[in-house]
């Protein structure tokens, strides 16, 4: 029983950092596209590539959550 | 309802050589070297310059590689470095991909064999078994309203439905489900032994175009603060490691939990926008991890003093 409360607790606290950084990130890379659109290929690959970093912290969070539910 | 479902978050065993585990993931991860293998060789055959009309396969190859010529272009920004990055990069990418999209396949993860007490039962679908036809189910539910409603003394035939249900739930929970094949990505040693061959490459390829120099970015005793940034290096170097296995493990496993969850919940339709989705995270997953190993390679390929 405790576990599971663990889990709910893990998924919605380690979301919410992931969740503003990816904001902000997605957020500044679509204004400097619309104020530079030619440089729309270079922004939009590191964009992707600091999703990916971002994403993994909630990734962490989820495998936690994972391996504390069918391990 | 959650017992149900099938999710298991380690790859299971299909046969055992001696110590060593053959389990379903490492079959898929052979599926898709094989394909690999034998598209390579279906283009190797296909090249061929004097013919004045170019093959289908050659022009397929000659858009894909090119694709990729010019993103590890973009990151690198010498051509000398590309010409030895760009085979790392393909194959990682197109061997991630396909075990990704490989995963998504109907039959993956649902077709396996059943070892119950009596032995072991091959090709089965995954689902729960009926021993009663549903008619007959329908009508003893229909009944046991009935009963429920007017309080009958029909009670013993309600008792035995019930022993029956309990009976079948007992049987199945004695026998193990193990699918013949998983996607190679949704287990934590594929991932491992990527990010693995990935961090070590990159120690291997500093080497060669550094030297001994490049051991100078993890021990340099100049002074304080360079030996803590050594320090810092040092660990990063290995954090990688975990930050790839995970990123992708995570991923591609979360996908699979997500449309076996969903496909419970309703069967049909509803799961069918979420499987773009995982083909969506198949590539971006793909492309990460191909791109950071570029970027990780190329950064090997710098002194610190140089771009000081």
């Amino acid at each position: 029983m405790y576990s599971e409360i663990g889990i709910g607790l893990i998924m919605g606290f380690g979301m919410i950092g992931p969740g503003i950084g990816l904001g902000l990130l997605v957020g500044k890379g679509l204004e400097a596209i619309g104020r530079n659109p030619e440089a729309t290929g270079k922004i939009q690959t590191n964009m992707i590539l600091g999703m990916a970093f971002t994403e993994a912290i909630a990734i962490y969070a989820l495998v936690v959550a994972l391996i504390l539910k069918f391990v | 309802m959650a017992a149900n479902l099938h999710i298991s978050i380690s790859a299971e065993t299909l046969t055992s050589f001696g110590p060593l585990n053959f389990s379903n993931s490492l079959l898929t991860s052979s599926i898709v070297t094989i394909l690999m293998l034998i598209l390579i060789v279906k283009i190797r055959l296909s090249l061929d310059s004097n013919k004045s009309k170019i093959s289908g396969w050659q022009n397929f190859s000659e858009f894909i590689t090119e694709g990729f010529y010019g993103m590890v272009q973009g990151v690198t920004g010498d051509h000398k470095k590309t010409r030895f990055f760009l085979p790392f990069f393909m194959s990682f990418f197109l061997f991630i991909l396909l075990n990704n999209w490989l995963g998504l396949l109907p039959g993956v993860g649902t077709i396996g064999f059943r070892e119950t007490a009596e032995g072991t039962e091959h090709a089965v679908l995954l689902n729960k078994e009926l021993s009663v036809p549903v008619s007959k189910v329908m009508a003893s539910t229909e009944e046991t309203i009935h009963l429920e409603e007017t309080a009958t003394e029909n009670n013993e035939e309600v008792h035995a439905v019930e022993a029956a249900e309990e009976h079948t739930e007992e049987a199945t929970d004695h026998s193990v489900f193990v699918p013949y094949l998983r996607a190679g990505t949704a287990d934590i040693n594929t991932a491992l032994a990527l990010g693995l061959f990935s961090q070590v490459m990159a120690q291997i390829i500093g080497i060669k175009y550094l030297g001994l120099s490049y051991f100078k970015k993890f021990f340099n005793f100049k002074n304080p603060i360079m030996g803590f940034v050594g320090t810092l290096e040092l660990i990063s170097e290995f954090s990688k490691v975990l930050s790839y296995t995970f990123r992708l493990f995570g991923n591609i496993f979360a996908g699979e939990v997500l449309l076996v969850v969903m496909s419970a919940l309703v069967p049909l339709i509803v799961p069918m926008p979420f499987y773009g989705l995982e083909i969506f995270v198949g590539v971006i997953q793909a492309l990460v991890f191909s791109l950071l190993s570029i970027v990780f390679f190329n950064i090997a390929t710098i002194s610190h003093d140089e771009h000081e």
